[in-house]
């Protein structure tokens, strides 16, 4: 018997239909872009996560939008010169970037600034600390949904940055710190302007407190969300406030040696034993208050003198070779420096934290769901230019 | 834990820090044997050369020595450079070309004096010395001793090529994917070696010191001088 067009149609038909079937019932992967462009990103980061369902099974990073080649352009610089780009590297506390390349360049000249200018330095230092974390712990809540403790984080990390300007004359880019101490004096009236805005960031961390960390959304979002094991973290280089949140009692202020005051104030490294997001949240929330009290000790015990050492016009660093160092508002940030004696150094390999703390992302997304992609992303917390360089 | 740390501050605490990078060199040494070729204590951190196929070992035995902490790796070319150009700053600053050239001080390299490979001649390589134009460098640190060491490995000339520490430090990854394409060093055994930073179709390799910054090629700026006249007018302070 012929095989009839109508029994030939049918037969495709069904064929068809199974097809669909199958195609429909097989989980497909599916590609999600997040960036460069987003909120969650903070600058140009991009991710491409592979998802089956809603969950990732595999997450790249793609960065390098950003890339102004910070290491490359050190060599054809002056020391003095070097100090105006690396302010541009994490752009949330500009002043913590300077202080470890100063550092650096005083150790290979073998001087020291004068314990004033030290002392300062502390100051401006953990001032930067406010401004670039209260950003931080308002943020997180917006990447969560709640949009008010972002308006809360600008409007007090205004009285911090204003301290800055007023003290060093830039707002995000001081450009202050200068091989042998400092490029001027604290203003008049600056300290008890500073004590009143110190009360202010400590009403501000209580308000986030209450307004956050009690909140059932935010904690069924954090809680266990993005675990990093103390040893997977620091493997991958993980520091700061993300390696304090997995329980590893290290802060750089505290155990590494250091010109800087942090050693003659009484104040305490806080860790979290979780790892997870909420950890990460609650150790940098802790940290900025601990840095409210050290500003307000260093501004008591701020001892009186010059605030520069005796250096020559022209700056030539002799041949030799330093690694400083400093526990940074996103982790250990260090400056390599290899100087052949001139007038700029000969390399220097910049350490920021952001780039080894967002080197884990592509183990961490592994097998979360999307919305945890934001959670995790703002609870690691990078700067573009620190990533980037 | 308070801020009351015995060790801190002071002229006794740096020579009791030497100490113990004195005892962990000792400790290293024993462990890797004869492929620790060169070493420098100075001030607040240890250099230790080794030799590249003990590379991965290395890694490894300071691993099991409590060095979980990767701070970074990167890579470096001894090639001279080039700037500050003598010409540029020759008139401008007195006896600014008398230095320019200063070579490492005679303490500096401890073990091996450095000889020209063929690659280029005049290299001065750093602390704990150097045979060849290229050099890996890797830095760990114990979060628990409170000591870290910069691990350095010489690498060919024209193919250089060393074994990924991937396997012991994810956190290597990215650095070495960075050192990849900015150097150009070859890192046996990564998982993607794939560009970090630079668009796919970028060519040459940009850390290199033979790889020109077109911009200060042009324009000087910011050099020494400056390059654009000031008004005839102006008095400077100083």
């Amino acid at each position: 018997m012929a095989v009839t067009d109508q029994q030939r149609l049918s037969y495709i038909a069904s064929q068809a239909a199974d097809a669909r079937l199958a195609v429909e019932l097989q989980t497909e992967e599916m590609t999600l872009n997040l960036g460069p462009q987003h909120p969650a990103t903070h600058g140009t980061l991009r991710i491409v996560a592979k998802l089956d369902g809603e969950q990732v099974v595999k997450a790249d990073v793609i960065c390098g939008y950003m890339h102004r080649g910070y290491e490359k352009l050190t060599e054809v610089r002056t020391y003095p010169q070097i100090n105006t780009l690396i302010n541009r590297i994490d752009w949330l506390s500009s002043f913590a970037n300077e202080v470890p390349f100063i550092l650096a360049a005083e150790d290979l000249m073998e001087i020291e600034a004068p314990p004033r200018a030290q002392w300062i330095r502390t100051l401006l230092f953990e001032l930067s600390r406010i401004a670039n974390i209260t950003l931080f712990i308002g943020e997180m809540g917006v990447q969560l949904g709640a949009i008010t403790p972002v308006f809360f984080a600008f409007r007090d990390r205004e009285y911090v940055l204003n301290l800055i300007e007023e003290a060093t004359g830039g707002r995000f880019h001081p450009n202050f710190d200068r091989i042998g101490g400092l490029k001027d004096d604290l203003p008049k009236g600056w300290i008890a302007e500073t004590k009143q805005a110190m009360d202010r960031i400590r009403g501000y961390c209580d308000e986030l407190e209450n307004l956050l960390m009690g909140n059932e959304i935010f904690e069924a979002r954090t809680r266990g969300v993005g675990v990093i094991p103390a040893d997977v973290g620091l493997s991958y280089g993980l520091s700061g406030a993300n390696i304090r949140a997995s329980g590893v009692d290290w802060d750089l202020r505290r155990d590494a040696p250091s010109p800087l005051a942090w050693k003659e104030l009484d104040w305490k490294v806080w860790t979290h034993p979780d790892g997870d997001s909420f950890a990460r949240y609650w150790v940098r929330l802790q940290e900025t208050r601990e840095a409210t009290k050290m500003v307000d000790q260093l501004l008591d015990g701020l001892p009186s003198g010059p605030i520069q050492a005796k250096v020559p016009r022209i700056i030539k660093v002799p041949a030799g070779e330093a690694w400083a160092h400093t526990e940074n508002p996103l982790g250990e940030m260090g400056y390599y420096v290899v100087s052949q004696g001139g007038l700029g150094p000969f390399r220097v390999k910049i350490r920021s934290a952001s780039f080894h703390n967002i080197s884990i992302v592509p183990w961490l997304l592994k097998g979360v769901y999307v919305p945890d992609i934001i959670t995790i992303l703002s609870s690691l917390y990078f700067i573009l230019g620190d990533i980037d360089r | 834990m308070s801020s009351a740390d015995p060790a801190g501050g002071g002229t006794g605490s740096t020579t009791a820090t030497e100490d113990r990078q004195q005892a962990l060199l000792e400790d290293l040494t024993t462990r890797l044997g004869d492929a620790v070729v060169g070493s420098h204590i100075r001030s607040s951190d240890l250099w230790v050369r080794v030799r590249p196929d003990a590379w991965l070992r290395a890694a490894r035995e300071c691993k099991a020595m409590g060095f979980e902490y990767f701070c970074y790796l990167s890579g470096i070319d001894w090639l001279p450079h080039t700037w500050p150009n003598p010409k540029v700053i020759e008139g401008v600053l007195p006896d600014a070309d008398d230095e320019a050239a200063l070579p490492v001080d005679e303490n500096a390299v401890e073990e091996v004096e450095v000889e020209e490979p063929a690659a280029g001649g005049g290299i001065v390589t750093g602390y704990a010395g150097g045979d060849t134009r290229f050099q890996v460098l890797a830095r760990l640190y114990s979060t628990i001793r409170h000591i870290g060491v910069t691990l350095k490995a010489d690498l060919d000339d024209v193919t250089p090529s060393i074994d990924s520490w991937t396997s012991e430090f994810p956190g290597a990854d990215w650095c070495e994917r960075e050192t990849w394409e900015m150097y150009g060093f070859d890192f046996a055994g990564h998982p993607n070696l794939i560009k970090l930073y630079l668009p796919g179709e970028f060519e040459g390799f940009p850390m290199r010191k033979d790889f020109p910054l077109l911009a200060r090629e042009v324009k000087p700026w910011p050099g020494l001088v400056d390059v654009e006249q000031f008004p005839a007018s102006y008095k400077s302070d100083d």
